[in-house]
C-alpha cells in the first residue's frame, strides 16, 4: 500500500505536467524541430543561453502578468513601466546615488506605478482595462520629462554587469530569471496569498463571502506586476546602457501572450508560473528561430500571431474536450 | 358566456418538463377561457414560472399538448408566441435603462425604412400605446430614470404593444407597483377583459386575487391541483390546497430537547432596518435552536441575512452572546464564527472551476497557514477528505471540479466549506433548493446534528414544509418587516396567511 504510494508520487508530477503542458509542449518541441532542421547551429547550448537572455525582459513581466490576469484583470501598463524603472535608474545615477540605493529606488517605483493601477482598480471600481490604458499614456509621458524625450546614458559598471557578466557558469540575467521564476511559482503555488488570488479571480463573489479581502488582493498583485515590469526594465537598462524613452513598447502584449499560451484563463481563476515560461519560452524561440533564417520583421510579425491563435486554439479546443 | 367550451382559447392537456430527472411539471392541466382573468395560485418553485416559459417559447414541454386559439401550439421563441397573439410580462424586468421609454415598448419593432429607425414615428407609437393604456409616463424618458414601480408599467406597456394580442401572461406584476399604480394595472386588465383577452395572472397577493380573478387554478410541486371559480371558494380553501401536502418523514426529528427559553440567546437582532429592503427586524436565536424563517420571494430575508453577514449595512443592534456586535464585513462575520451558505451556491458559495478540496478550505485558509504564509497542504487536504466522508459528498476525488458534482453535492461542499470555520451561527439560505430528495434528507440529518451539538441555525427557505418540519420556533416575514413569530407547532393555513399579509 505504502510502496505503491511512493510510485505514484514519485511519477505524478511528470504525468500531471505532461497533463497540463502537454499543448504546448508539443508546440515547443515542434518549434524546435523546425528550426533545428533549417538552421544547425539552432539546437546548441550556446544558442540556447542566447535564448534565455533574449526571453528574461519579458519572461519576467510574465510573471507580474500571470498574477494579475489570474485576477480576471489585466495590466497594460507594464510596457511604459519597464521603460520608466530605467530611466529613473539614469536619473538616479546622474543624481549621484550608488548601485544599492538606485535599484531599491527603481523598485519602489515599480510598486509604486502598480499601486496606483490597484487603487484605481480595486477602490474606484474601473475596469482595469481602462486604468492601464489610461496610465499606460501616463508613465510613457513621464519616461520623457527628465530628458525631453532623448536617451539617458548609464555607466554604473555593476548595473551595466547585470547584463553583461556570468555568475557560476550562467549569465546573471538568467539566474535572475531562475530566482524570479521560482519566487513567483512558490509564491503563488504554496501560500495561502497564492490562495486567495486564484479564489478571488476565480469567483469574486464567493472570495468575499469566504471572507477574501479582495480588494488588497488585488491591489498587490497590480504592485507585484509593477515591481516585476521594473526588474524588466532593470534588465534591459542593463543590456543596453541606457535608457530609452520608447523601452518596452509593446511589451504587454508579449506578456499577455506568453501568459495565456501557458494555458493562464483570461477570465481568471486558472494559471501557473510553469505554464507561463514555457509560454516565454515558445515566444522567444520563435524570434531567435526567425532571425537566425534572417526572416524579414513583418512576416516575423504575422507568423508569431498565427502561432499564438493556433496554441490558444488547440489549448481552448482540449479544455473543452474534458468537459 | 353562452357555449362555455368554445370560448377556450388556451388548452394545456398532461404537460411535463423534466430538468435532467427533476420534473418542474407534472402532467399539468390549465383551461383558460377568453375574457376572462385566470389566476395561477402557488408556492414558489410550485412550477408556475416554468409553465408560463413553456408557453412564451422559452422552454420546451418534454411531453403533452398545448392547444392555442383552436390550433396546436409549439413555440420556438417568444416571437412566434407573440406572432400567435400570446404575450407575456415577466416579473423580472427586461428593459434597457439607458433607453428611452418609446425604444423599449417598441423594441426589434422598431418602425423603420431600410434598417433606418423613424424617430417620430417611433416615439409617435409608442406615445398612443402609453395613451390607450393610460400610463402616466413620458415615452421620451430614458427608463432609467423612472421609478421601479413606474418601469413595471413600462414593460407591462412592452408586453401588450403586440400587434393582436389574445392571451396576456401577467407574472406577479404588481410586486414592485404601489396602490395607484394597481389601480392602472387593474383598469387596463378590465379593458382586455371586455376586448375579449384571456389574461392569466400569477400573484401571491390572495386580496388582490379575490378582487381580480374569473377562475383559480392551483399548483403544487408541479402538478395541477384544481380549478375553481372566484365565487365558489375562499381564501382559507386556496391556501389549504397551496400548501396541503403531508409532512411525511421527510424531516428528521429533532435529536433531544429544543433549548429552553429561559436560556440566554446567542444571537440578538433588534430593530434592524435597510432602506427599501426590511424594517425592524427583531429576533433572537439560542444554542442549539433552530430558527426558521419564511417569507416569499421578495419579502427581505436573504437581504436581512446579507446584512446579518456584513454584506450590506444595516441600522439596529446585533448581540452576541449578550455582547453589541458590530458586523462591517464578512470578516467581522466569519471572525465572530458566523456562517453563511448562501441562497446562490453557483455565484457566492462555490469556485466552480476549483477543486472540491480548495473550495471546502477556502473559507478556513487561515487554518492551514504556517509560517511566512505558506500552505499546509497536507492538513488541508485531510481537512476537506474528512468533510467529503462526514457529509457524504460523492466525488470521485478531492481534486474533482466542483462544478462537475450534482446540484446535492455542490450544495454539501458549501456546507463542508462552511463548517470547516467551526460556526456556533450558521446561516442556511434556502439549503436544498434545487436538490433532489435524496441529499435533502441527508442535508436535514447535518442540520439535526448541527444542532443537536449546538450550532444555532437560521434555516430560510420558501418551502413552507420544510421551514415546518425542521425549525424550532419560526419568523414569517411579509415586504420587509416581521409578520409574525410562531411556535413549532403552527399550521400551514396559519403561516401562509402572515406571509401573505391577510391576517386580521
Amino acid at each position: 500500500m505504502s510502496d505503491e504510494k511512493h510510485v505514484t508520487a514519485a511519477q505524478k508530477p511528470y504525468a500531471k505536467l505532461l497533463r497540463q503542458y502537454g499543448g504546448i509542449l508539443v508546440s515547443l518541441v515542434v518549434l524546435c524541430i523546425i528550426f533545428s532542421v533549417m538552421n544547425p547551429r539552432f539546437m546548441t547550448v550556446a544558442n540556447f543561453m542566447n535564448v534565455l537572455q533574449q526571453i528574461a525582459v519579458i519572461a519576467i513581466a510574465a510573471f507580474g502578468m500571470t498574477w494579475v490576469i489570474l485576477l480576471g484583470e489585466i495590466d497594460l501598463s507594464i510596457g511604459s513601466i519597464i521603460a520608466v524603472a530605467g530611466m529613473a535608474a539614469a536619473q538616479a545615477f546622474l543624481a549621484g546615488f550608488g548601485f544599492m540605493p538606485t535599484l531599491v529606488l527603481t523598485l519602489l517605483a515599480g510598486a509604486a506605478m502598480g499601486l496606483a493601477n490597484g487603487v484605481l482598480t480595486a477602490k474606484l471600481g474601473l475596469p482595469s482595462f481602462i486604468v492601464t490604458v489610461a496610465t499606460m499614456g501616463i508613465f510613457r509621458g513621464l519616461v520623457s520629462l527628465p530628458t525631453n524625450g532623448a536617451p539617458a546614458m548609464i555607466e554604473n559598471p555593476t548595473w551595466i554587469a547585470i547584463g553583461a557578466e556570468s555568475f557560476v557558469g550562467l549569465p546573471i540575467i538568467i539566474w535572475i530569471v531562475v530566482v524570479l521564476f521560482v519566487f513567483n511559482h512558490v509564491l503563488l503555488s504554496k501560500t495561502t496569498f497564492g490562495r486567495r488570488a486564484y479564489l478571488t479571480g476565480g469567483n469574486r463573489e464567493a472570495a468575499v463571502y469566504s471572507g477574501i479581502k479582495v480588494d488588497r488582493v488585488k491591489i498587490t498583485i497590480f504592485m507585484i506586476s509593477g515591481i516585476m515590469a521594473a526588474i524588466s526594465g532593470i534588465l534591459l537598462s542593463s543590456r543596453l546602457y541606457s535608457a530609452q524613452t520608447n523601452a518596452g513598447t509593446s511589451y504587454e502584449l508579449d506578456a499577455i501572450a506568453a501568459a495565456v499560451l501557458g494555458g493562464t484563463s483570461l477570465a481568471g481563476g486558472v494559471g501557473t508560473m510553469i505554464g507561463t515560461l514555457i509560454g516565454a519560452l515558445i515566444i522567444g524561440i520563435m524570434n531567435n528561430g526567425m532571425n537566425m533564417l534572417s526572416v524579414p520583421y513583418f512576416y516575423q510579425l504575422i507568423v508569431k500571431g498565427l502561432v499564438i491563435l493556433l496554441a490558444v486554439w488547440l489549448d481552448v479546443r482540449s479544455k473543452r474536450a474534458k468537459r | 358566456m353562452s357555449a362555455a367550451t368554445s370560448d377556450v382559447i388556451l388548452k394545456i392537456n398532461n404537460v411535463s418538463k423534466l430538468f435532467g430527472p427533476v420534473a418542474a411539471l407534472k402532467n399539468m392541466h390549465l383551461e383558460v377561457r377568453a375574457g376572462r382573468v385566470h389566476t395561477l395560485l402557488g408556492e414558489n418553485g410550485a412550477g408556475k414560472s416554468t409553465l408560463m416559459k413553456i408557453l412564451a417559447g422559452v422552454y420546451h414541454a418534454t411531453t403533452g399538448e398545448v392547444e392555442f386559439c383552436g390550433a396546436p401550439y409549439k413555440p420556438e421563441n417568444p416571437q412566434q408566441a407573440a406572432a400567435r397573439g400570446l404575450t407575456i410580462v415577466f416579473q423580472e424586468l427586461s428593459l434597457c435603462n439607458n433607453m428611452t421609454v418609446a425604444e423599449n415598448i417598441l423594441a426589434t419593432r422598431e418602425p423603420s425604412v431600410y434598417g433606418f429607425i423613424n424617430d417620430q414615428a417611433l416615439e409617435r407609437r409608442a406615445a398612443e400605446i402609453v395613451r390607450d393604456l393610460g400610463l402616466p409616463i413620458d415615452v421620451s424618458e430614458k427608463v432609467g430614470h423612472l421609478s421601479m414601480a413606474q418601469r413595471q408599467l413600462v414593460e407591462i406597456a412592452k408586453g401588450l404593444s403586440i400587434p393582436d394580442p389574445r392571451l396576456v401572461i401577467l407574472d406577479e406584476p404588481t410586486s414592485s407597483l404601489t396602490d395607484a399604480e394597481t389601480e392602472i394595472l387593474f383598469s387596463i386588465i378590465g379593458r382586455l377583459k371586455a376586448k375579449g383577452v384571456a389574461v392569466i395572472y400569477i400573484s401571491h397577493r390572495m386580496e388582490e386575487i379575490m378582487r381580480l380573478s374569473d377562475d383559480i387554478t392551483v399548483v403544487r410541486d408541479g402538478e395541477y391541483i384544481a380549478t375553481r371559480q372566484r365565487e365558489n371558494v375562499t381564501i382559507d380553501e386556496l391556501i389549504a390546497m397551496m400548501v396541503g401536502r403531508k409532512m411525511d418523514e421527510i424531516y428528521p426529528p429533532r435529536l433531544g430537547a429544543a433549548p429552553a427559553d429561559s436560556e440566554a440567546p446567542i444571537l440578538s437582532v433588534e430593530g434592524l432596518s435597510r432602506d427599501g429592503e426590511f424594517e425592524g427586524v427583531s429576533f433572537e436565536v439560542r444554542k442549539g435552536e433552530i430558527l426558521g424563517f419564511f417569507g416569499l420571494i421578495g419579502s427581505g430575508r436573504s437581504e436581512v441575512m446579507n446584512a446579518l453577514f456584513g454584506m450590506k449595512a444595516a441600522s439596529g443592534s446585533i448581540r452576541i452572546d449578550g455582547e453589541p456586535a458590530t458586523i462591517a464585513s464578512p470578516v467581522d462575520a466569519i471572525g465572530r464564527r458566523i456562517a453563511f451558505v448562501t441562497e446562490n451556491r453557483k455565484e457566492e458559495g462555490l469556485v466552480l472551476a476549483h477543486s472540491v478540496e480548495w473550495n471546502i478550505s477556502m473559507a478556513a485558509l487561515g487554518r492551514f497557514a504556517a509560517a511566512l504564509g505558506f500552505m499546509r497542504n497536507r492538513a488541508e487536504r485531510r481537512a476537506a477528505r474528512e468533510e467529503v466522508s462526514r457529509l457524504t459528498i460523492k466525488t470521485a476525488s478531492v481534486d474533482t471540479p466542483v462544478g462537475s458534482l450534482s446540484g446535492g453535492n455542490q450544495q454539501k461542499a458549501v456546507l463542508a466549506k462552511w463548517l470547516l470555520t467551526q460556526p456556533r451561527i450558521l446561516i442556511l439560505d434556502e439549503p436544498t433548493r434545487g436538490v433532489d430528495v435524496g441529499a435533502k434528507f441527508e442535508i436535514y440529518k447535518i442540520i439535526r446534528q448541527l444542532a443537536a451539538e449546538g450550532t444555532a441555525i437560521l434555516l430560510v427557505s420558501s418551502e413552507l414544509p420544510e421551514v415546518l418540519g425542521m425549525s424550532d420556533r419560526l419568523v414569517v416575514m411579509h415586504e420587509g418587516r416581521l409578520s409574525a413569530t410562531l411556535s413549532g407547532g403552527a399550521t400551514p393555513e396559519a403561516v401562509m396567511a402572515h406571509a401573505t399579509g391577510i391576517t386580521s
